[in-house]
């Protein structure tokens, strides 16, 4: 099963604006980019052509690990608004 | 201006143990919680205690939403294609299976019901402070004040952060665990159990073979709850992504058939605090106390949290109660909550395991793959008829520890004897 058919199964109320906040030009010089497969919710992927770090947050799972992993330690991360985000229904 | 006795932040098992017991002796206390709802943010393996519970919720067993009454626990270790099983089964239960959503949604209601003033949908962004002394907390909306603040606001804590109390997590301090419930129509037939019993499984092995993490299953009434934890910093080194490992670990011959056909209800996610007691923030300051998995309270070998949480909420409120006596919320009164929790099985069983996390890492692959595979190798030897002299196969089987672990054998017997002894002393 892919993650895609994984996360259908969570019910979201997603913000109009990110709650995660990479600094693009530390992404730029970090090689490794564990965000990009440590996340459970395949948030990070990382855009080569247009060197740029792409943040699907509406699909965040707030567990906290892209934070904890990053490795130039320049994600801003912070808990959703009160309303917004995941529920989990069968946690 | 908004004053009240208490704010307990995070409406999980420790800041509703916490709550509850503040209200109860009378005093104004409120709750917030982030999400919607109770529960609604909140993600863990399956089980509750039994004991414990009642500490907080006498009579939880008659009124609680409970799914099972765990009366079966079984090891599981698994090879790439084989595995050997303990079962331990006794009808006396030590647990329940529940479905945090449901679970911590009547805990939060119970609170309501004794006095909390419970506020949901409200995110603390930081907690205000005069003085170095914490006085209240800043929401998106408000700002409340009072004389104490609880942080219960899980693992990762960023308020006890911004106050120095503990330093950033570091990879290797937390595990991240994906979890998936799964519809299954015949769970008392596929798992052998009479109705409203369950059982849990602890797995070993398998898709974490030479990994530092665990997998466990769980019935619920009509689902099965399947999941993994694996050290963070494991995951970033091996370059894995964790529902790819989970999907492995589903697809082991062994658990493949208890799953069949069954359908994803919910895929989820949380951080677990795995840095035990070494690793423990500084538990109180003045105004402020820490308690569940903010303050690192998991016995990773005995997959406890949710008790430590209910009893540290608890000891962290009779601690307010007690400053709110004395009308003293400085860090001379506070530093009793620490030892309430030093005094009990809390931080006894932390201190018990303080050795745990680094011996299994620096030898996790001998007893997170080498030793796993020989047990199942031994149980294949022993069932194995193929003409082979007995002895042979015996004598044979004691060699192979010599030739395939060298000299690393004496090491990992040093290290078993350093652990129990490090568990014993």
């Amino acid at each position: 099963m892919t993650i895609e058919n994984k996360l259908y199964t969570l019910k979201y109320n997603p913000d109009t604006v990110s709650h995660l906040t990479p600094d693009i030009k530390q992404c730029k010089k970090c090689k490794n980019k564990p965000c990009t497969y440590v996340c459970p919710a395949n948030v990070y992927e990382w855009d080569s052509e247009h060197e740029n770090l792409v943040v699907n947050f509406e699909n965040c799972l707030e567990c906290g690990a892209c934070r904890i992993v990053c490795e130039k330690k320049s994600l801003k991360w912070e808990y959703p608004k009160g309303t917004k985000g995941v529920t989990f229904k069968l946690g | 201006m908004n004053k009240v006795d208490v704010i307990v932040v995070g409406a999980g098992p420790a800041g509703i143990a916490c709550a509850i017991t503040i209200a109860r002796s009378g005093k104004k206390v409120v709750l917030i919680e982030r999400g919607s709802f109770a529960g609604s943010k909140n993600v863990f393996g399956g089980a509750i205690y039994t004991q414990p519970t009642k500490e907080i919720f006498p009579d939880f067993e008659t009124s609680a939403p409970l799914e099972r009454k765990n009366t079966e626990h079984k090891f599981v270790i698994l090879g790439e294609y084989d595995s050997t099983t303990i079962s331990y089964k006794n009808k006396l239960s030590e647990s329940y299976t529940v479905i945090r959503a449901k679970f911590d949604r009547w805990m939060a209601d119970e609170a309501k019901k004794a006095g909390v003033y419970l506020v949901e949908k409200t995110v603390v962004r930081e907690l205000l402070t005069e003085n170095d002394r914490v006085i209240g907390v800043k929401t998106e909306l408000e700002d409340y004040y009072s004389n104490i603040v609880v942080l219960a606001d899980g693992v990762n804590s960023l308020l006890a952060k911004q106050i120095g109390l503990r330093k950033d997590i570091e990879p290797k301090d937390v595990a991240l665990s994906v979890k998936e419930v799964i519809k299954i129509n015949n769970i008392n037939e596929r798992f052998n159990l009479k109705e409203g019993e369950g059982c849990i499984h602890q797995i070993f092995g398998g898709a974490m073979l030479s990994m530092l993490g665990l997998g466990f299953m769980y019935t619920n009434k009509e689902t099965v709850t399947i999941g993994l934890g694996v050290t963070l910093s494991e995951l970033v080194e091996r370059g894995i992504r964790p529902y790819e490992l989970l999907e492995d670990l589903k697809h082991h011959p062994t658990l493949e058939p208890l799953l069949k056909d069954g359908v994803l209800e919910e895929y989820s996610a949380h951080l677990i605090p795995e840095g035990g007691y070494k690793k423990m923030p500084k538990l109180y300051a003045d105004g402020v106390m820490i308690a569940g998995d903010a303050a690192m309270l998991v016995n990773n070998l005995h997959w406890e949290g949710t008790n430590l949480a209910m009893i540290s909420g608890k000891l962290a409120g009779e601690t307010a109660l007690e400053a709110l006596d004395l009308n003293d919320f400085s860090e001379n009164v506070l530093k009793n909550y620490e030892q309430k929790l030093k005094n009990s099985f809390v931080l006894k069983d932390l201190m018990t395991y303080k050795d745990l996390i680094s011996i299994a890492s620096k030898k996790s692959d001998a007893f997170f793959d080498y030793y796993l595979r020989k047990v199942n190798s031994f149980f294949k030897m022993f069932t194995s008829t193929d003409s082979v002299p007995k002895r042979t196969k015996y004598r044979e089987f004691i060699k192979s520890f010599f030739k395939e672990r060298k000299f690393s054998l004496f090491s990992d017997i040093w290290n078993m004897l350093k652990l129990i002894w490090s568990i014993l002393k």
